[in-house]
């Protein structure tokens, strides 16, 4: 990736930012902080690594995503909308009386959406099911999952942790998005977590540990991914909770609270600015 | 009278499975570390490369299985009626039923019958966990053909179904030349005018050898088999209750949430008779022999006559 690329990256991860703070405005409710958190790697995943056609969301040989923690598609609901899956428009309905974007990945309403979630740790199963049938039947897509870092205390993960390494799944890609934060406070705080990396380790996989908000980094664990035989990867990406809007950044009560108006201007104003700059640069 | 087989249905089930397998490339079978006992295993042996043992995680299991069918595969998921139903049932819920996904659910060793385990592998509560979820097929085979006819249908109907199997083997009361099997369809095996019996699953052939045993004295009982608990078959309810006045319903199941709220929820709003409810009155079951347990619960043909006995006497 040259430098003009990777400030392609970020202008559109700003811009799924953007997405993210206006769904969560208009629908007066979600998840702004891990939507933050999680936006720079739904941008490297949908520009850059998965094989995917936003005009035939539903083609067999597709690399799949599955959102494993649910409440943070917000970003990637502005991802696939700036993809051109659907109209951007969508995000001002989200959460609205018959909308496509529900509070939760719906695989039924939604084109782009392969698995629907939201009840912590059951996406990470679901991916391993896709994974195990791409392999039955011998096709080389890929499958991805983000996972939260408080989400990995769902007794699942483990399970399915165990299955992915049993079953040799070397085409399933496991991110952690590790902000630090849950609802109840940090999770240090509240049921720790760590040492995460010795964990997966433990459970069969290959770990890579990464700045989540860092584009050659998430690049090259994913390039190290494809190259991993008999085991399935899992990246931890350290990341920051409400990253790019500043007074939302590190912040546990931006977890599931929506921004008023001023602070959606306010928001908006700043990742504008952020997208401004990388565009006078290029 | 066709040949009598005594077989449980979840071997019945094993035994569907693999003769389905043969067509349908797109069967893959999932279980909990109780292949031997699900008697998955039947088509483990036929099919190993589509048969995944997922270890004693039924969560996982459930959800692997919503990833497969999102992938295009007909997954079936098997382990006992308590873990498959209750464990899993969020994942049931969230994973499988919410987005339609074409994941089929088996429940072994369901009902009181499961015998010398006692409580905590006794599930009378999977018929009303599985009803109360939005879509949910739940059906309970009574037989050996039956069950056969029945996975079939599971297989060809695109979308979620919880099928329960038993793990006691009883004689078989349906003909294979004439049986036919629709889904969502009662199926009358006794007519009568007196009072009408539904029964549901391992029970039925017992209340038909009830309802027989009462025709040498003059009671004609109609009797129903429920083959499936959802959708039901609000038809032959209705008609039933309009014809013959009163309901006994007959299930291994708690009566709450089962079969006996099922019917009383059809009779409630089409034409209200009193419905007299067998089964397991919202107690847990104990360990002991599956017979005697049947027995117990009230749940064996001279139980059910006297029971019959008694309505039709009360309603004269």
């Amino acid at each position: 990736m040259d430098s003009s690329e990777i400030k392609q990256l970020k202008i559109l991860a700003a811009k799924a930012r953007q997405g993210a703070i206006l769904g969560t405005f208009h629908a007066k409710s979600g998840h702004p902080g891990g939507s933050l958190s999680a936006a720079d790697i739904f941008t490297y995943l949908y520009y850059k690594e998965m094989k995917v056609d936003p005009k035939n969301p539903k083609w067999e040989d597709r690399d799949r995503f599955v959102l494993s923690k649910g409440h943070c598609c917000p970003s990637l609901y502005a991802v696939l909308a700036l993809k051109g899956y659907f109209d951007w428009d969508e995000l001002t309905r989200l959460r609205h009386v018959g909308a496509m974007l529900q509070g939760h990945p719906d695989m039924k309403r939604t084109p782009g959406i392969d698995m629907s979630t939201g009840s912590l740790g059951q996406g990470v199963s679901a991916a391993c099911g896709m994974a195990l049938a791409g392999k039955l039947d011998n096709k080389d897509y890929r499958v991805y999952t983000v996972l939260g870092d408080g989400e990995v205390e769902e007794g699942q993960v483990w399970e399915a942790a165990m299955f992915a390494a049993h079953n040799k799944l070397d085409n399933l890609v496991l991110f952690v998005d590790q902000n630090g934060l849950q609802i109840d406070g940090a999770v240090e705080d509240v049921a720790g977590i760590e040492p995460l990396d010795k964990k997966f380790e433990a459970f069969g996989f290959e770990v890579i540990k990464i700045d989540g908000h860092d584009f050659e980094q998430i690049k090259s664990a994913l390039d190290k991914a494809r190259t991993v035989k008999g085991k399935p990867t899992a990246i931890l990406a350290k990341t920051v909770k409400g990253k790019g809007v500043s007074f939302m950044e590190n912040q546990v009560g931006w977890h599931g609270v929506a921004p008023n108006k001023e602070q959606y201007e306010a928001a908006t104003a700043e990742l504008e600015a952020q997208i401004k700059e990388l565009e006078g640069e290029c | 009278m066709a040949e009598i087989i005594k077989k449980a249905t979840r071997e019945s089930f094993g035994e569907a499975l693999c003769e389905l397998a043969k067509d349908n490339k797109d069967i893959v079978v999932f279980d909990a570390d109780l292949a031997a006992a699900t008697k998955t295993s039947i088509f483990q042996k036929e099919y190993a490369d589509r048969f995944f043992d997922c270890g004693i995680a039924e969560g996982n299991m459930i959800g692997v299985a919503a990833g497969m069918a999102a992938a295009g595969k007909i997954p079936v998921a098997a382990s006992f009626a308590m873990f498959a139903t209750g464990r899993a049932f969020e994942q049931i819920r969230n994973s499988v039923a919410y987005p339609e996904l074409n994941v089929k659910i088996a429940g072994s060793h369901a009902g009181i019958s499961t015998g010398e385990d006692g409580a905590t592998h006794q599930c009378v509560e999977d018929m009303g966990i599985m009803r109360a979820i939005p879509g949910m097929v739940v059906l309970n085979p009574a037989d050996h053909w039956e069950m056969k006819a029945a996975t079939k249908a599971a297989i060809e109907y695109n979308g979620p179904v919880y099928i329960r199997l038993g793990r006691l083997a009883i004689d078989s009361f349906n003909d294979p030349e004439t049986y036919s099997f629709e889904l969502g369809k009662g199926i009358t095996l006794h007519e009568g005018s007196d009072v009408t019996v539904i029964a549901t699953g391992l029970v039925v052939n017992e209340a038909l050898k009830a309802v027989k045993e009462l025709e040498a004295e003059g009671i004609n009982a109609r009797l129903i088999n429920i083959h499936t608990i959802k959708p039901i078959d609000r038809e032959i309810i209705t008609k039933a209750a309009k014809e013959t006045g009163r309901i006994i319903t007959v299930e291994e199941h708690n009566v709450v949430g089962g079969l006996a709220d099922a019917v009383c929820q059809v009779v409630a709003e089409e034409c209200p008779v009193k419905v007299t409810k067998i089964g397991v009155q919202d107690t847990f079951g104990f360990s002991g022999p599956a017979w005697e347990l049947l027995d117990k619960f009230g749940l064996t043909q001279p139980h059910i006559a006297k029971v019959i006995r008694d309505v039709v006497a009360e309603k004269k």
